[in-house]
């Protein structure tokens, strides 16, 4: 390692950036960084990050809380149910329509997901509780969305605070009224990221969709020896969907995706499945593991951004089943690989040896490494909002060379790596987004494809070289300087 | 399967053959009524246009569907991000501030600086001391702000946190390593569970201006007017006033001025940018005026400003007849005339209004979003001659209600346009299928309201996500009232193109001059 070495400017950056710090904070924030490297064997986690642990006080870190997790995440996507923020009128307003979960149905209907329902709290709902008001609200959506296939409440902070039992009023109501209602305990205050609120409503699902047998609509569905289902999927951009047209052309049955476009009958279906395909690991891992456990299905993950990980993941899953899957899991490897050569031949000149930073949330952090490269793109700097160890450990796996990891990143800190590492393009949320911008930085969004994709599978992969190239090859970074600056301005 | 010469997202792709296929197949697994029967979903949907419907839909009490209002500390934030190097702080759980900044940085696209302190369970039980001890600290040694502005979330709320006693306890323990005896922590109590927005921008406006002020009371007036420009989302707004003021060549304070902040030219970045001088916003209690230009968004503010013996009350500058009221509420506080530029530039406005007259009038429109944005704008369009139908609300402020029904009281239309307060926008929906309208005014949330009723969306309000730099304009003023007609009689014109470009139907209408 030499001084001017990639590893060498890394280890510098952190330390200079644990400067900023009053001693309990920079004792802290040291354990959140580290220089990972792919053949490190003596790393436990990817650069030694510690994870998933509380937040530093007052460094505006980029984490959500657990309601993000359940609401945004896991349950909101789920269309042809209503879910309700349960509380003051904030948190369902911020979080309405965000996250592009893309769905087909008739809004307002029979599908809800860009809606806000919201129980708006008001003071007297605080001090003398909400409970009442709940009971009022589950009857007043029955009696205006008819076709809506159960209910979901998301629980915001003050819920947890007052004692309110949203529990015993949504059973009472589900009693009643022979209604799918799930009351959903994920308060924006428990833990210390969204990650518990995507545990949290792992488990309620486990509890009101598997245990509790909710009556849905239509013909039950014939089981077959290739139903798969596709896990941690949200259709960011219809993700799930240029991802279950590969499994469906290798020759798997898709009978549900969790949750992008999903209704509960799928998820109902889901436990009948021979497979269960894990994309994003964080948010759903729990309730893979838990029908692993109660019901045999046997869960794997994979990875469709960048066809070299799509490859390796369609053989994967194609070796759990027979030979004829296999055949054309080759097949449909086959037919792909020139568009695939025509996509890199086309932007790998534009994008070769450019370097990245990126830092989002879920899988994504490791999950998208392998498309950059397959551009030639060189990812140098990478981290999660939200980890845990386990995360991390996979990361190891996926890093190339020598990449700074920081783990629940602060603006300070993003900024401070950025500027000392000069990578060519950043790629994380929308709240870092105009920061990087304003510094003439080519920016994508990662968490919403940056209102493009979708950038799962094959035809994902072209448009997220497009994508890169137009973010890196826009004439617009040139503007910056004007025609009156001097050499070494702006 | 791509071609890669010419790739193309989700909007195209989608529609491919082989896509519409996977999407058909996927409906034998779906239990949606769509995918089960979708005569059903036609018939339910028919029967949610009606007025069977629309009055079970107003009769609601508890629940409320597409709300058109936000919670207190997101204006709290937007007041802090108003004075120079000033960070906002919200005292409570992160995931809140997440919001905030995003939904900002959404509607702006500009980044939006603001820290937590992360309180999560053991603070909800001991209490939110340790973490603002930290969290001040730290945000202190990171950022440098020269203030910080702290705000509550509603966890803070419900479990009682004393933000006064807080800071000083952070001082005391940081020792003025960090935080020095005389750094200002100015704070405001903002439960989200009580008004919206516009209550937690009056709350920390109250806040800074009396914490900043303690003990700055002189004998003599600085001889200076406050403006406080209230829930302002419109940049070109703030310079507007601005304008106006200096065009009577008045001393002025303008109380919390994000204008820079959220319009930050690009080459370079700092976290703050622009903002009320702290200097100026400590003596602002020595002004001789204070002028707030949002009534319902500072009445707590304005109690504050009359018991302070400053003359000046509220001042609506959107559309004509406000900006009149704003510029000779100016000339008398400086005594002086009204200056030629704007007697030109009040000229210029008319002659424009005269001019596309006939496309307004008649026009019945819908219209939501804040309350006082809502009487500017009333007050527009009844100046020509259009027909507020529909005038909606989510968080009126008491006494909006009665002003909005006056005002349209003076219109020839009067019975048949209608004021709701406190209603959202689940119920306009109603409205809009029942009492249908030519156009609607308001914020990006109109987009469904727009694919379902096909009733056309003029973008004007907050936030608007989906339309870009919108924001960076006026419509204060004479010229931003200028641009409200500009928007608006386009949208009418293109709106009657789009109606009648019929080849060989309708378009003997499609005429070239309008």
């Amino acid at each position: 390692m030499g001084p001017d070495s990639l590893e060498a400017k890394q280890k510098a950056a952190i330390e200079e950036v644990l400067k900023a710090y009053p001693e309990k904070a920079a004792k802290n924030r040291a354990k959140h960084l580290g220089v990972g490297g792919p053949d490190d064997e003596s790393q436990k986690t990817c650069g030694n990050v510690r994870s998933n642990k509380k937040t530093v006080p007052g460094v505006m870190s980029q984490r959500g809380c657990a309601y993000a997790g359940s609401k945004g995440v896991v349950w909101g996507p789920v269309k042809d149910m209503v879910h309700i923020s349960h509380g003051p009128v904030g948190c369902g307003q911020y979080s309405r329509a965000g996250r592009r979960n893309y769905y087909i149905g008739t809004t307002g209907v029979d599908t809800f997901v860009t809606m806000n329902f919201t129980s708006d709290f008001q003071e007297k709902d605080i001090v003398f509780g909400g409970d009442k008001k709940l009971d009022k609200c589950l009857h007043e959506i029955d009696a205006l969305f008819p076709l809506n296939n159960g209910i979901t409440v998301q629980s915001e902070c003050p819920i947890g605070l007052i004692g309110d039992d949203i529990n015993a009023t949504s059973k009472m109501y589900a009693n009643k009224t022979g209604q799918t209602i799930v009351p959903v305990n994920c308060e924006g205050f428990r833990g210390v990221s969204q990650s518990l609120g995507h545990h949290i409503a792992n488990d309620t699902v486990r509890d009101y969709i598997f245990d509790a047998s909710p009556k849905t609509l239509g013909e039950p569905i014939a089981v077959t020896e290739y139903d798969v289902a596709i896990i941690g999927d949200y259709n960011i951009g219809g993700d799930a969907w240029s991802s279950r047209i590969l499994l469906e052309e290798m020759g798997l049955r898709v009978v549900a995706q969790w949750s992008g476009d999903a209704t509960i009958k799928e998820m109902v279906q889901t436990t009948k499945v021979k497979l269960n395909l894990l994309h994003c690991y964080r948010s759903m891992n729990y309730i893979s593991r838990h029908m692993e456990k109660e019901y045999g299905i046997p869960w794997i993950e994979y990875n469709f951004f960048g066809p070299s990980q799509t490859v390796k993941s369609l053989r994967k899953i194609a070796a759990f089943f027979d030979e004829s899957i296999q055949a054309k899991c080759e097949e449909v490897i086959a037919k792909y690989q020139p568009m695939v050569d025509a996509i890199t031949n086309k932007f790998r000149p534009r994008l070769e040896g450019k370097t990245v930073m990126l830092f989002v949330g879920g899988l994504r952090p490791r999950h998208v490494i392998g498309a950059y490269e397959d551009l030639g793109m060189e990812v140098i700097g990478t981290g999660y909002e939200f980890a845990h160890d386990d995360d991390y450990k996979r990361t190891k796996d996926e890093i190339f060379r020598s990449t700074v990891i920081y783990d629940d990143v602060n603006e300070y800190e993003l900024e401070a790596f950025v500027k000392a590492l000069q990578p060519d393009l950043v790629a994380s949320g929308i709240k870092e987004k105009y920061v990087f911008q304003k510094m003439g930085l080519p920016y994508r969004q990662m968490h919403s494809w940056d209102y493009s994709g979708p950038y799962h599978g094959y035809d994902g992969f072209a448009v997220f070289a497009a994508d890169m190239d137009l973010a890196i090859n826009s004439p617009v970074w040139g503007h910056s300087k004007a025609p009156w600056d001097k050499e070494g301005e702006v | 399967m791509q071609e890669v010469e010419k790739i193309v997202n989700g909007q195209k792709l989608f529609q491919r053959p082989e896509y519409k296929e996977v999407l058909a197949n996927k409906k034998q697994f779906e239990g949606g009524m769509g995918a089960i029967n979708p005569a059903k979903t036609a018939e339910i949907a028919e029967w949610t246009k009606g007025w069977d419907y629309r009055e079970k839909n107003l009769a609601r009490e508890a629940i409320t569907i597409n709300p058109a209002k936000a919670c207190q500390p997101l204006g709290a934030v937007m007041v802090a991000l108003g004075f120079e190097n000033t960070m906002p702080y919200v005292h409570g759980s992160h995931g809140c501030v997440a919001y905030f900044r995003s939904y900002f940085t959404k509607h702006f696209k500009e980044p939006t600086p603001c820290v937590s302190d992360s309180m999560t369970e053991d603070a909800a039980v001991f209490g939110g001391l340790s973490n603002m001890k930290d969290g001040l600290k730290n945000c202190a040694a990171l950022y440098k702000p020269e203030m910080i502005a702290v705000s509550t979330t509603c966890m803070a709320e419900v479990i009682g946190d004393d933000l006064y006693a807080f800071a000083i306890a952070a001082k005391e323990e940081d020792g003025g390593e960090f935080l020095a005896e005389d750094f200002p922590i100015t704070y405001a109590h903002t439960p989200s569970f009580t008004g919206s927005h516009i209550t937690g921008y009056d709350n920390m406006m109250h806040g800074i201006m009396s914490q900043l002020t303690e003990g700055n009371k002189k004998e003599e007036s600085n001889g200076k007017i406050n403006i406080i420009p209230g829930f302002e989302t419109y940049i070109g707004s703030i310079r507007s006033v601005k304008a106006i003021v200096e065009s009577f060549g008045a001393e002025y304070t303008m109380l919390g001025d994000h204008s820079d902040q959220w319009d930050m030219p690009a080459g370079d970045y700092s976290m703050f940018a622009g903002g009320t001088p702290i200097a100026d916003a400590k003596d602002c209690i020595n002004a001789k005026a204070t002028i707030s230009l949002q009534k319902y968004a500072t009445v707590k503010t304005m109690k504050m400003a009359k018991k302070w013996k400053h003359v000046g009350g509220t001042s609506n500058p959107i559309g004509l007849k406000g900006t009149d009221e704003f510029v000779m509420k100016l000339a008398e506080l400086t005594g002086k005339e009204v200056p030629q530029k704007l007697k030109t530039e009040r000229g210029r406005l008319v002659d424009a209004m005269q001019d596309s007259y006939p496309y307004m009038h008649g026009k019945k429109f819908a219209i939501w979003g804040d309350p006082d944005f809502l009487v500017g704008m009333v007050s527009f369009l009844l100046e020509m001659g259009a027909e507020p139908t529909h005038v909606l609300c989510n968080n009126p402020a008491r006494g909006w209600e009665d002003e909005i029904r006056a005002m349209l009281d003076t219109s020839p239309a009067s019975a048949d346009c209608h004021v709701w307060a406190g209603k959202d926008l689940w119920h306009m929906r109603s409205l809009l299928f029942t009492e249908p309208v030519d156009f609607m005014i308001g914020n990006s949330y109109g987009k469904e309201l727009m694919r379902d009723t096909n009733i056309p969306l003029i973008y004007i309000g907050f936030p608007i996500f989906d339309r870009h730099h919108l924001h960076r304009y006026s419509i204060s003023g004479y010229d931003g009232a200028l641009n409200l007609l500009t928007w608006i009689t386009n949208k009418v014109l293109d709106q009657l193109d789009e109606e009648t470009k019929g080849i060989a139907s309708t378009d003997y209408f499609f005429d070239l001059v309008r």
